[in-house]
């Protein structure tokens, strides 16, 4: 999909909670072998921290980097499986936070763990079309994982937001996208349910590693490249495995898969895993070169974003906390700690 | 069948036509989301059918250990024929646990055998994936005592493991030399374009995988998968009607023990498979010396050595340093688990028992990895709750 005026990203900005809890530490307490985990740690949210708070912060992240007027922006966006509220806008409290009230869109978007690039597919669209002049789009979460279970381990907490501009003003002007999406029930939340259920293996090659790759050779033939002739490419991250496996399939090479991959170090942030991921691909990337991004959502589907990198990133790139200065922001907490902080305690 | 155990001469069963199988069908065995119970049923049932060269049979029997729990599906009798398209035959379904493949051939068998029937399908069929692994292993302890073992929370891989540690000690084995059933199984795999590992494993990486129950590690247990193959069963006597390569079923044999293992006098012996394979044996005139393959229940590798000893191929606790001396292997003393086994060609449950068949089927017929004369399959149920053991023959 292209659209019909030429825009980019205009500004981007991340943010990850600084507790860490270790995949050993979750091992040891349910009795499993430390060294077969899927990452090094995850991140955990702080006792004050939800979903709502992290956007707002990435969301003045990426305002740094834009320097735009708020009340500019005709869309803020929140793509996210943790809604604080489950009937009112996480939207409306980050659109207040920034100042970006009242004459604009707000919502909050779902589809697991791609709500953030659907958040992010619609402000392409809402500016591409001259509806608004920017449109802000955060994919974030605090990622539920039931004790025990094996997503346990790496349900974690982070976003990223994407501000979407006019292409004159991008440090990244959009080329094209497209949406792959199927009814494949692989991971799920009823209401009233405090954590997900999943379908084990069957999140695997049908799921995960049919919408990735799906998605990302429709893009690629869209804009006539293969996957590896990217620069840089961030496939949604639920862990490390995933990610690899899915770059082989598609013919991408280690090294351009590495710069986006930080689930190793905070684990999945879902709605926030690939946009963070893109977030740490834009702190490094140089003008010129050219990013793919294919994100999954169980349920399922995959959003796949082709961009050139402009000039102006390299203006804009320390003018905002990078992402691997809140990667390396961190401070352990052992499991007694994150249970407390998790609420996993219900009396 | 020409030789009748007592019990089936006492049950007045003298006159019985000897059973033939004259087609074999499978599907490959491994996860297919994209299929169905009734989809895979009915692909392996006309695969066998066509392999036969008949479009309609007297009787479809049903392998099937928990359909209803696996799939929230009863009345497979029913739905296979219909989705088969073999209208309102005799059909019906029979649960023997992991050995209800097996239980279905006998039915089969004597259906025939009886002149009940002339022509028969036994399907043998389970879809574990469409519910998740936990609920899979909870699924299949139904096949344990519900009142005096599985309601305490134990499952087969925790039975499995402490028949295992009793028979370690009991014959003061070789830990190590366990491993050498799924290393087998695997490498025999890797031919078998219907099985689900289809790849070489080193006794270290079995002896290095995860701890599932101690001693028993992850890669000693079968995995939890879908699969379905049938057999097609007419008398003797008709085969050639059907085929130039008829095999005769010169045994078969269903046993059962006590359900739970505490009740039995001794945990590293299946008396059921003792007594089946001396039933088989009987109506076969054969001894263990004249079966020259044996398609193993290796669910875990401490069941493939405990079934070679109660089948009296090998000594009591000489089956592990058997098998790793290579004796199990093709071109050994006796081949083993020849496309696979459980542990690598995959274990849908109720299908296993007939995959076994479907498996000796080909070595009979020169279509395997052997060229052998007479084959042995055996198909056990719990913890040796319920087994049966096959003698098929060349005509």
């Amino acid at each position: 999909m292209k659209t019909i005026k030429d825009i980019g990203i205009v500004g981007y900005g991340a943010y990850v909670p600084m507790y860490r809890i270790k995949n050993s530490d979750i091992a040891r307490v349910w009795g499993n072998d430390p060294n077969r985990v899927p990452v090094k740690e995850k991140s955990v949210p702080g006792p004050d921290e939800d979903a709502c708070t992290i956007a707002c912060e990435a969301a003045k992240n990426s305002l740094l980097r834009a320097s735009i007027d708020p009340t500019k922006l005709g869309a803020v966006w929140v793509g996210t499986e943790s809604k604080p509220y489950a009937v009112k806008p996480t939207a409306t409290i980050v659109a207040e936070v920034i100042g970006a009230t009242p004459m604009l869109n707000a919502a909050d978007w779902e589809f697991a763990c791609k709500a953030g690039t659907e958040a992010l597919q619609g402000a392409l669209g809402y500016v591409g079309s001259g509806m608004a002049e920017y449109a802000m789009a955060i994919g974030v979460d605090t990622a539920q994982g039931q004790p025990a279970d094996a997503l346990e381990y790496t349900a974690a907490a982070g976003g990223s937001s994407m501000i979407v501009g006019p292409a004159s003003e991008s440090l990244a002007t959009y080329e094209a996208s497209c949406s792959f999406v199927t009814d494949t029930p692989d991971f799920w939340r009823r209401q009233y349910e405090h954590y997900p259920k999943h379908a084990s293996r069957f999140t695997g090659m049908p799921a995960y590693f049919y919408h990735i790759t799906n998605a990302a050779k429709k893009l690629c033939a869209e804009v006539n490249m293969e996957p590896n002739e990217f620069d840089y490419v961030i496939l949604h991250q639920p862990n490390t495995k995933f990610p690899m496996a899915a770059a082989g399939m598609l013919g991408v090479s280690k090294e351009k898969i590495i710069p986006g991959l930080i689930s190793p170090y905070i684990g999945n942030t879902y709605a926030g895993s690939a946009v963070l991921g893109l977030a740490a691909v834009f702190d490094v990337a140089k003008p010129g070169e050219k990013i793919l991004c294919v994100s999954y959502g169980s349920g399922a589907g995959s959003d796949a974003f082709a961009f050139t990198m402009t000039d102006k990133i390299s203006e804009v790139q320390g003018k905002a906390p990078n992402v691997k200065t809140y990667v390396g922001r961190r401070e352990s907490i052992d499991y007694a700690t994150y249970v407390r902080y998790r609420e996993k305690i219900r009396m | 069948m020409r030789h009748m155990s007592v019990t089936e001469r006492k049950s007045g069963c003298d006159d019985m036509e000897e059973v033939a199988i004259i087609g074999i069908g499978c599907t490959p065995v491994g996860e297919p989301w994209h299929k169905s119970l009734r989809n895979m049923a009915v692909e392996s049932t006309w695969a066998a059918m066509d392999d036969a060269g008949v479009d309609q049979v007297d009787a479809l029997i049903l392998g099937n250990m928990s359909s209803g729990s696996f799939n929230e599906q009863e009345s497979l009798g029913s739905l296979i024929a219909d989705y088969a398209g073999l209208g309102n035959i005799s059909a019906f379904k029979v649960e023997g646990a992991c050995g209800s493949g097996g239980a279905a051939f006998k039915a089969g068998v004597m259906a025939v055998a009886s002149g009940y029937h002339d022509l028969v399908c036994v399907n043998g069929i389970e879809k574990m994936t469409d519910v998740v692994g936990d609920n899979a292993t909870k699924i299949l302890a139904n096949a344990a005592d519900r009142e005096y073992e599985s309601i305490h929370g134990i499952s087969f891989p925790g039975l499995n493991a402490m028949i295992m540690r009793r028979y370690l000690y009991d014959y003061n084995v070789k830990r190590d030399d366990l491993a050498a059933f799924p290393v087998n199984s695997h490498k025999n795999a890797v031919h078998n374009k219907n099985a689900m590992f289809r790849k070489e494993i080193s006794a270290d990486s079995v002896l290095n995988s995860p701890m599932v129950a101690n001693p028993m590690t992850l890669m000693e247990c079968a995995p939890i998968c879908d699969g379905s193959a049938s057999v097609i069963l007419t008398t003797k006597e008709r085969a050639k009607e059907f085929t130039d390569t008829p095999v005769i079923v010169k045994g078969c044999s269903v046993k059962v023990d006590t359900i739970g293992v505490h009740d039995r006098k001794t945990v590293t012996s299946m008396n059921a498979t003792v007594t089946a394979a001396q039933d088989a044996y009987k109506q076969s005139g054969m001894q263990p010396s004249d079966i020259e393959a044996v398609e193993l229940h290796d669910a875990f590798s401490i069941m493939g050595a405990i079934g070679l000893e109660d089948m009296g191929f090998v000594e009591r606790g000489k089956a592990p340093r058997f098998a790793a001396e290579g004796q199990i292997g093709i071109g050994g003393k006796l081949p083993c688990c020849t496309f696979g086994g459980l542990k690598a060609r995959g274990h849908p449950v109720g299908a296993t028992g007939i995959y076994q068949i479907v498996e000796m089927c080909k070595n009979l017929r020169g279509e395997g990895v052997l060229d052998i004369e007479r084959g042995l399959t055996h198909n056990i149920g719990g913890t040796g709750s319920t087994v049966s053991v096959s003698i098929l023959g060349r005509d």
